[in-house]
């Protein structure tokens, strides 16, 4: 476990007045180029987990260690896509990137920045909407957006915050496939919330199931043992697959209720319901 | 009946439409200003010499009378067109303290309000920034400003000419206190509004504060601040006046106050339509200011 890239140890967030934490023990380390999802009820920290990883807010007790060094506050080496998308509505499309850009290079001249950006909107397929205002795109696209802004400065790790929520389900799937393809082209280390199952088959190495809270715990690591190259259109074709699926949906809708106020392991298992249910 | 789909004729758009109407109404109230200062003409008998010679002595004008009597002296729409056209023509003269050209004195009150309003925005919007950004601070100066802002801005003008012993700085501090508390708390409502995911995203990026505060939240408040500069310009343009009529001198509202006393009420009336109008091309110089800085979300 020395080798890995993010670590978190005891992590645990009170908030004052409240009678229990709403976290707590929670221990789990991300290897570098994976892609870690995160599932569990509303309610349980999720949240709090990945602004803590951002540096953004601050644990009650635990620590956060990213390459060997303690996370204590934000910083450009962790880009963050937030859940509403968090475009800044008086900048266009290629100046909320250059924003971003110009804050990582200072130093970068205004047509090294504009090359950055334009790679970086092409690499989303927006390249036709480089000059327009978020107030002109649909959903999909600012989304878009702010994915193309937590790459553009190239960070170490990426942390998404439920990107997909308000979307259809159309436009997620066409996203999810992008996501996937830039994630295995940059090899990017992903930290990544989501409330859909499939989306995190379709895109996790890794699949942290946290337990309800108060008191919250990972309660399990599922290792997905699907081909990496998998896609949307095949996944469900796959004999894994169901297996797996099965093991999260039974754990969201009825073990995680009963391994809340602690009761789920500090260091949590790890698990892989594909293979076993492949042996049976 | 069938109409055209294509097009509807020229008169049909809503627009041109309240042009005539407003057009309609400004002939309205000039026909009745008209009909209100017609001389009325009374089959009265007619005054012996004796009556006219008493008259004119008395400071009477035995003329309207022997016509039975004017309404009024009320200026009618002749006497008010010739004054606006020899104002309009010749805006800039000085003839002495009591006796300066529309423009003159426009220019004066403008230069005032210009300069106090200037003083204004420079304390606000920082002092505006500082509160939205601490509540600390916000908690500090709120008793302050609670009690300040509801002051009449004319009630500070004997402590001004007494401190400042200076009627032209006093006019201009008269200014700046009027205009400086929308100013204030509109910035300082803007700064504390700004969407914590905004500056989430600075924070993420390891923003410098000095760019934090002008990339990120002034463009976020810049709607509310234009708001608040918006209010504060129609307020100092109202208090000029006021203030100008007070100290004396020059400007606009001295203007109105020595045609008062001149009796000269076409001046009076022209000053106040050149007042109106230079307040309307204030508000909508900053309308279309406030229009180049509101997004949408």
């Amino acid at each position: 476990m020395s080798t890995d890239f993010l670590k978190i140890e005891g992590l645990g967030k009170a908030y004052p007045g409240a009678a229990e934490p709403v976290f707590e023990g929670v221990n789990f380390g991300i290897q570098r180029g994976e892609f870690v999802c995160i599932i569990g009820h509303s309610g349980c920290g999720k949240t709090t987990i990945l602004n803590t990883l951002a540096g953004l807010e601050h644990s009650s007790e635990g620590h956060v260690f990213m390459d060997g060094r303690e996370v204590t506050a934000p910083g450009l080496e962790r880009g963050v896509v937030f859940q509403g998308h968090a475009l800044m509505p008086w900048l266009t499309v290629g100046q909320n990137i250059a924003f971003a850009v110009r804050s990582k290079w200072p130093e970068k001249g205004k047509s090294e920045v504009l090359s950055h950006v334009e790679k970086y909107v092409q690499m989303v397929g927006l390249g036709a909407a480089i000059d327009k205002l978020p107030s002109q795109l649909s959903g999909g696209m600012k989304q878009r957006v702010g994915i193309a802004r937590a790459f553009a400065i190239e960070p170490k790790m990426l942390l998404l915050d439920e990107p997909f929520g308000a979307l259809d389900a159309l436009t997620r799937g066409t996203i999810q496939d992008e996501l996937l393809r830039i994630c295995a082209e940059t090899k990017q280390t992903v930290f990544m919330i989501t409330h859909d199952v499939d989306e995190a088959i379709l895109l996790a190495d890794k699949i942290l199931l946290m337990s309800n809270g108060p008191r919250a715990r990972i309660a399990e690591i599922v290792v997905n043992t699907l081909p990496r190259d998998r896609s949307r259109a095949g996944l469900h074709h796959d004999p894994q697959f169901y297996p797996l699926r099965n093991h999260l949906v039974d754990f969201l809708v009825a073990r995680a209720k009963d391994l809340s106020h602690g009761r789920a392991p500090t260091h949590p298992p790890q698990v892989r319901p594909g293979l076993l249910a492949q042996a049976a | 009946m069938a109409t055209p789909a294509v097009s509807s004729p020229w008169w049909r758009s809503e627009r041109t439409r309240a042009r005539l109407l407003s057009l309609l109404l400004m002939a309205v109230v000039l026909g009745v200003w008209h009909l209100a200062t017609l001389p009325k003409v009374a089959a009265g008998p007619a005054l012996t010499p004796e009556q006219v010679e008493y008259m004119k002595l008395m400071g009477k004008d035995p003329g309207g009378v022997a016509g039975g009597s004017t309404a009024s002296n009320f200026p009618t729409l002749a006497v008010m067109g010739a004054t606006i056209w020899s104002s309009i023509t010749d805006p800039f003269y000085d003839n002495g303290p009591n006796d300066k050209g529309i423009g003159i004195q426009l220019a004066y009150s403008l230069g005032r309000v210009g300069a106090g309003y200037l003083i204004a925005a420079l304390v606000a919007i920082p002092l505006g920034f500082a509160i939205g950004m601490s509540p600390l601070v916000h908690r500090a100066l709120d008793p302050f400003i609670q009690v300040l802002k509801p002051i009449s801005p004319l009630a500070w003008m004997p402590l001004a000419l007494y401190t400042i012993k200076d009627s032209a700085a006093s006019g201009i501090f008269v200014i700046f206190i009027c205009s400086v508390w929308p100013m204030l708390i509109n910035t300082a409502f803007g700064v504390a509004g700004v969407r914590r995911e905004w500056l989430n995203v600075a924070r993420t990026l390891e923003v410098s504060a000095w760019r934090r505060a002008v990339e990120v939240i002034l463009p976020a408040a810049a709607p509310t601040i234009l708001t608040g500069m918006r209010i504060s310009m129609g307020i100092a343009w109202l208090v000029i006046v006021a203030a100008e009529m007070l100290v004396g001198g020059t400007g606009i509202g001295y203007f109105v106050w020595n045609e008062w006393n001149n009796l000269s009420l076409p001046n009076v009336i022209f000053a106040i339509l050149m007042i109106g109008l230079v307040g309307m091309a204030l508000d909508a110089a900053f309308g279309r200011l406030q229009k180049a800085v509101t997004y949408v979300d």
